[in-house]
């Protein structure tokens, strides 16, 4: 079996069964390791992706799902214009610790501005809740998401 | 090095634990600061090595060699700040190196092995550090000096390069590297005065979030190498039990799978990927023999613990007559218990090895750099020098990846599999195997004079030693001096006290150092008593704890500072109430208010949280308030919901469905302010997980009056269905 | 009068009273509601409704047997969680204490493996074990007691082909009267017809094919028919929906709004043989398991004869269920139902939204959509907040598909809410559950 996958604007071939989930394909098929494995079971977040614009967890979707999708990874969120603001948030405000979950936070709160680009603190909760961070940096990731909404500058 | 334990008396040894947690009065071995080359190659290219842990080439290429693990404390941004300030170089111009597996190089001063944890990594590696740059500085000085012929006094330094103000020449540190090199180390440097410093005590930013925003950074389960496969792995469900029988007949039918692994103790299945890995273990049929543990649960080890804690224990402390106190009034009594918890770092359990015959490579992220080598020696049947640890970032550590047992059990995986394999855990696995926190169960029991201060306290600390196994030598006399440790180092002025410590492992469990460690434990019961004897005085809880203080005077003015800040003493709507807590743990001083509101039917949320901290010298303020942050939400977790609960021999969590995780949406308001101070820096990365549970707990004895005495919160405890 | 008389008249009177109550308790049999002439098997004339499909005509009796023994669905009851296939252990929890199903391997000492065929017809069809001591109802015998001898003896062949396992009975832990088994006794006579299946001469083969299967093998009604007074199937309410081990099964009668009247045959094959039907649901819990393990096994034509005699089952409405389903809950977390429900949607937004989504149509897998099952749109909110607590496991050929139980980190309280959210968003009417009741459903959970 293999699949073609429209992974950050490009092309991928991965020759893997259609049930496997997306995640293990990016990470272990095609080697972009930086969508996390957290959980296995859509309950962390860390390896949101997004599929059309929308955040979705890999590691409960199934890769045949997706043939025909346009695929945003945390390796190339940085080129839309949410992402971008995104990241530059997160390192104006010091977001990061050990930033294993951070790859998911980012992603999750991009699709958010992209769709949402002045969320309140509602919206913020309703995107964001899913991602865990066992490092507790929820609350720089409410302010980063503010101040990327906004635009501010440090 | 060894551990300087020997003729050391309990009583020494509790002062140096007073002055700084596992501090065992040491020294940095010679071997540290000697100019012994990191990585030869590097001097034959002209690389200036004065020390382990500065390297310049002749290009000027900087490179600073981490002895300590990045696991999100910020830690390598704050080596790199004190490195650097010494030597007197930007850090935009370095680049970091993680240390290589090297126990005379990179000993944590303060184990005597390898080994990041206990908050120590700045105070313990604070003046060697700062010695290593002013060393290279002084070398580099001494080149320029030479070459120019002028008097070394007559040089500063600035950005990396060295200028003779008079003659207005200067030199780039890559100039002189080569030059540098072939000085002999000066035996004794000057170090800069803090008034000068010019990094140390500016929020900098972290050298090591970039990469974490864009998915670059390589942790350990990112490691990937060509002809890599992909495994994953199950022990036998219940503890110290067995493989019986597999059968591999549909897991070998799995598309992907490759092989299967059956060992004595774990069955791993390996494959083209993760996935097919996975889908292979779930398709064995294993039948366990599951041994001696099959009927262990919690309700037995809490019963045998309970009975341990009614005996005598190791007395690690005493000051003035306790008995004679306690039988001078009424005695409270109350005991405290904490469950086991599980580390659940945020990246699973993994490690990538290639064992060949003759040699064997492991790519992980380790605490415990060392000790991940020798353990993997041992694995494989190797001479440690065959073996070579290649360390990441750790997604996390709390404790967990100070053990090297996921190394061990990878490498005799991978002894099985012809070239690299990556041996991941699935989050069931690592939750089910973890070393956990261990249970405790702290008694204490006071008295109170008449003018409302504590005039008698016994306090005994029940559980397991994690120390006792981790590092033996230091477990002396019976008595765990993490598990005591901010008991025996109370701020309170209390003239007639005593501490026990009964040592009572559970079965079968393996234990370990849980982000926050012993005073968890400690503060938790001492706090909450703390609450409790306030009542009985009839005074507020702040100002019982003031009437205590005044021998402590950084953590009263950490305490008077929480108060102004969280607005303590203003009113509230019913059912909410503020709680305190104070700390003098890894030598830094933190006092945390934590309001909660408690609804009628046991819901607790928390509305906010106020912490202040008196650390000494923040080496960089931003990191301190970032790791409070967290850490408060890391200790609010676990006092909310964690808990590992033992049946039929096995742990009965197995992801964050059932150990549950604060999210974002339950997170409140969390202030935390540093407030300046010259001394020595405290330890700062445990620190935020100890006071928000105490906190947490002291607002609902303050919202409702139940007097919750067990972790996690009780919820039907406080809606009065339970008593 | 004297006493004696008195005494004397009022158990006569109470003598008929109890035969009045016990006739009336029985009530019509399973099939008795399809017009038309039952005959004796032997009798009948057309294709025998018995036995395996034609595609297994010519298979060995073991392999007849396993086919029987899916269809039957042995294994789940007899299968604790972890434990080896068929060798017991599996809890039900009852109001008056925990019944633990036995060990139907053939070890000879702690299975069945000394059975001869008149001990395991007994068993089935009876209820009766070799030393004379009665079976429980939970082990379905009176459904049972429909399957001819054939049938019955080629599943014990199957069981008997399997590897013995040790594995000895665990207590039960009835309360009295519930554990004195002789009492079954009066229970069986009163409510075990113990006849085999009987053929309606007027149905087609096909209609007679699928009653064999629902009645005699798939038992159906034992989830989904109420029960009477002494525990017996009520089959004046068929197919109405009961609540059996803490889950509701739900009116699969024809009735249009409340049942599967409004369901088309394929949507209700494709749910039985799939666990999953668009816009319709998906089976979890102890359906799901009924799926994964016997109708998943069924050959298509066998699904098309149950369904096409489900089909015929007498509409009984289910009054507390709402006629219209809800569409598609709206994209933002905003509008829509459950706006005040703030620990409801607490949890919701944390644990749930990854998979289901703000509008019930999963961006993940069909089978998490919750829009238009059955399930959300139920006001007692007992399935959603059983799967909250217990979760479910399915699988489906290309693998396992799971919902995890939040039950160990979630307090009653933030089930209730939660159930009450997600009715009230995605459901045409939300439920009012409270905690109470969620400790109650986890009291009736199987372990
Ligand atoms: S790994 Fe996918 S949500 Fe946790
Ligand atoms: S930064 Fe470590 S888990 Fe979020």
């Amino acid at each position: 079996m293999a699949v073609t996958l429209t992974i950050n604007g490009e092309q991928r071939l991965a020759d893997v069964e259609d049930d496997v989930p997306l995640l293990w394909v990016l990470r272990d098929v095609l080697g972009m390791t930086g969508t996390k494995f957290g959980c296995g079971i859509a309950q962390c977040g860390a390896c949101t992706v997004h599929v059309d614009g929308e955040a979705v967890r890999s590691c409960v979707l199934p890769v045949g799902s997706v043939v025909g999708s346009s695929i945003t990874t945390i390796e190339g969120v940085g080129a839309t214009p949410a992402g971008a603001s995104v990241q530059r948030a997160w390192l104006d405000l010091e977001v990061v610790q050990c930033g294993y979950c951070q790859s998911g936070q980012i992603m999750s709160a991009a699709a958010l501005l992209a769709s949402t680009p002045d969320p309140d603190d509602s919206d913020i909760d309703a995107a964001m809740a899913g991602n865990i961070c066992r490092c507790g940096t929820y609350v720089r990731i409410r302010a980063a998401i503010k101040q990327a909404a906004a635009g501010k500058q440090p | 090095m060894k551990l300087q334990v020997d003729g050391i008396s309990r009583r020494s040894l509790l002062t140096g634990a007073v002055a700084g947690g596992f501090l065992l009065g040491f020294r940095l071995p010679a071997g540290a600061l000697t100019n012994e080359p990191v990585q030869p190659p590097d001097l034959t290219g002209g690389s200036f090595a004065p020390n382990a842990f500065i390297r310049i080439t002749r290009t000027g290429r900087t490179t600073l060699v981490m002895p300590q693990v990045e696991m999100g404390q910020g830690i390598y941004t704050s080596i790199a700040m004190i490195l650097a300030e010494e030597l007197d170089i930007g850090l935009d111009h370095v680049s970091l190196e993680h240390a290589p597996a090297n126990e005379k190089l990179y000993a944590n001063p303060a184990f005597g092995v390898q080994a990041t944890g206990n908050s120590n990594s700045v105070r313990a590696f604070w003046k060697p550090l700062r010695e290593a740059g002013a060393t290279a500085r002084a070398m580099l000085v001494q080149a320029a000096a030479d070459a120019w012929q002028v008097e070394p006094d007559a040089c500063s330094t600035a950005e990396g390069r060295v200028e003779h103000g008079i003659s207005g020449r200067s030199l780039s540190y890559g100039e002189l590297a080569l030059a540098a090199a072939s000085l002999a180390v000066p035996e004794k440097v000057a170090l800069k005065d803090p008034e000068k410093f010019a990094l140390i005590g500016k929020a900098l930013k972290r050298l090591d979030t970039r990469g974490k925003t864009n998915g670059k950074v390589v942790y350990g389960i990112d490691a990937m190498l060509d002809g890599m496969k992909f495994a994953t792995l199950a022990h036998c469900p219940v503890f110290g039990g067995k493989v019986g029988k597999v059968d591999d007949s549909a897991a070998k039918a799995v598309p992907g799978v490759r092989q299967v692994v059956v060992l004595d103790d774990l069955v791993a299945v390996v494959g083209d990927h993760m996935w097919a890995a996975k889908q292979g273990l779930d398709a064995l049929d294993i039948r366990w023999d599951e041994g001696e543990h099959a009927e262990l649960s919690s309700a037995n080890i809490w019963a045998s613990l309970r009975a341990a804690s009614e005996t005598e224990g190791a007395v690690a402390k005493t000051v003035g007559d306790v008995q004679a106190a306690l039988a001078s009034g009424e005695t409270i009594e109350a005991a405290y218990e904490m469950p086991f918890l599980a580390h659940a770092t945020m990246e699973p359990l993994n490690c990538t090895v290639h064992v060949r015959p003759d040699s064997c490579d492991v790519w992980t992220g380790t605490q415990v750099m060392a000790r991940a080598q020798s353990e993997a020696a041992k694995a494989a049947g190797l001479p440690i020098e065959n073996v070579t640890v290649h360390n990441h970032y750790l997604g996390g550590g709390f404790g967990r990846r100070l053990e090297a047992d996921m190394v061990s059990s990878a490498v005799r995986i991978a002894r099985q599999v012809n070239g690299p394999v990556k041996v991941v855990w699935t989050r069931e696995e690592d939750m089910q195997h973890d070393v956990y926190r261990p249970v405790y169960r702290d008694t204490v029991a006071a008295t109170l004079s008449a003018d409302g201060k504590v005039a008698g306290w016994k306090y005994r600390v029940s559980g397991s030693s994690v120390l006792a196994r981790w590092l033996p030598p230091a477990f002396q006399n019976g008595i765990d001096f993490d598990a005591v440790d901010s008991a025996v180092d109370m701020p309170y002025d209390i003239p007639n006290m005593q501490v026990e410590f009964v040592r009572a492992e559970p079965p079968a469990l393996t234990t370990g150092f849980w982000r926050g460690v012993g005073p968890n434990n400690n503060v938790f019961a001492i706090e909450c008593f703390m609450d409790e004897l306030a009542r009985k005085a009839g005074m507020d809880p702040i100002a019982f704890r003031r009437g205590m203080l005044k021998k402590s005077p950084r953590m009263m003015r950490v305490l008077d500072l929480v108060a102004e800040r969280s607005g303590w003493g203003q009113p509230l709507p019913p059912r909410v109430g503020r709680g305190v807590s104070v700390q003098p743990t890894f030598d830094t001083s933190i006092a945390t208010v934590v309001e909660a509101g408690v609804a009628q039917n046991g819901e607790v949320s928390l509305r906010r949280v106020t912490s202040v901290v008196d650390t000494g010298i923040a080496v960089n303020p931003d990191t301190i308030v970032a790791q409070i942050e967290g850490g408060l939400i890391f200790g609010l977790t676990a006092a909310l919901f964690g808990e590992i609960t033992v049946a039929k021999g096995r742990v009965q969590q197995s992801n964050f469905n059932d150990y549950r995780m604060l999210r974002i949406n339950e997170v409140p308001q969390i202030d935390v302010h540093v407030v300046r101070s010259g001394e020595a820096p405290g330890g700062i990365g445990e620190a935020g997980v100890i006071g928000g549970p105490p906190a947490l707990r002291n607002a609902i004895y303050a919202a409702t009056g139940v007097a919750l005495r067990r972790l996690p919160i009780e919820r039907d405890l406080i809606a009065g269905k339970r008593t | 009068m004297s006493i004696r008389s008195i005494v004397l008249g009022v158990i006569a009177v109470g003598a008929v009273g109890v035969a009045a109550c016990a006739w009336y308790l029985r009530g019509p049999g399973p099939t008795d509601f399809a017009a038309g002439q039952k005959v004796p098997l032997a009798e009948y004339g057309s294709t025998d409704p018995t036995g395996v499909p034609a595609s297994l005509a010519q298979a060995s009796l073991i392999e007849r047997g396993k086919y029987l023994a899916h269809a039957a669905d042995c294994m789940v009851c007899h299968t604790a969680a972890g434990g080896a296939p068929y060798a017991g252990g599996l809890g039900f929890k009852l109001p008056f204490g925990t019944l633990y199903s036995t060990n139907i391997t053939p070890d000879r000492d702690t299975g069945i493996g000394a059975y001869s065929d008149q001990d395991f017809l007994d068993a089935v069809q009876r209820g009766k074990r070799p030393d004379g001591s009665r079976l429980y109802p939970a082990m379905p015998y009176p459904s049972y007691s429909y399957m001819t001898d054939a049938d019955a003896l080629a599943i014990k062949a199957y069981l008997f082909s399997l590897e013995p396992v040790r594995s000895a009975s665990l207590g039960n832990t009835l309360s009295f009267p519930f554990n004195q088994r002789w009492g079954m006794t009066f229970w069986s006579a009163l409510f075990n017809a113990d006849k085999r299946f009987e053929p309606n001469a007027d149905q087609s083969p096909q209609w007679n094919r699928g009653a064999y299967l629902a009645e005699a093998l798939a038992h159906c009604g034992d989830c989904h028919t109420e029960r009477n007074l002494g525990f017996a199937l009520n089959n004046r309410k068929k197919f109405g929906g009961a609540v059996t081990a803490g889950w509701r099964a739900y009116n699969i009668s024809s009735d249009e709004s409340s049942g599967l009247g409004d369901w088309t045959a394929d949507e209700i094959a494709t749910y039985l043989s799939t666990g999953h039907a668009a816009g319709r649901g998906t089976a979890s819990g102890p359906m799901g398991e009924a799926v994964d393990h016997s109708f998943s096994k069924l050959e298509s034509e066998d699904i098309t004869s149950l369904v096409s005699y489900l089909q015929t089952v007498p509409a009984i409405r289910s009054a507390d269920l709402p006629v219209q389903l809800a569409p598609v809950a709206p994209t933002s977390h905003k509008q829509g139902g459950g706006a005040t429900d703030q620990i409801g949607k607490r949890v919701f937004e944390g644990a749930c939204v990854s998979c289901h989504g703000w509008t019930g149509k999963s961006t993940v897998s069909a089978y998490a959509t919750l829009t238009g099952a059955r399930s959300v749109n139920d006001p007692s909110a007992i399935n959603v907040a059983q799967i909250v607590v217990s979760g479910t496991e399915r699988h489906i050929p290309e693998g396992v598909l799971s919902m995890p139980a939040f039950g160990k980190s979630l307090s009653n309280e933030e089930v209730a809410a939660v159930a009450n959210y997600v009715t009230a968003r995605f459901g045409s009417e939300g439920s009012t559950i409270r905690a109470a009741d969620v400790a109650a459903l986890r009291e009736q959970t199987a372990d």
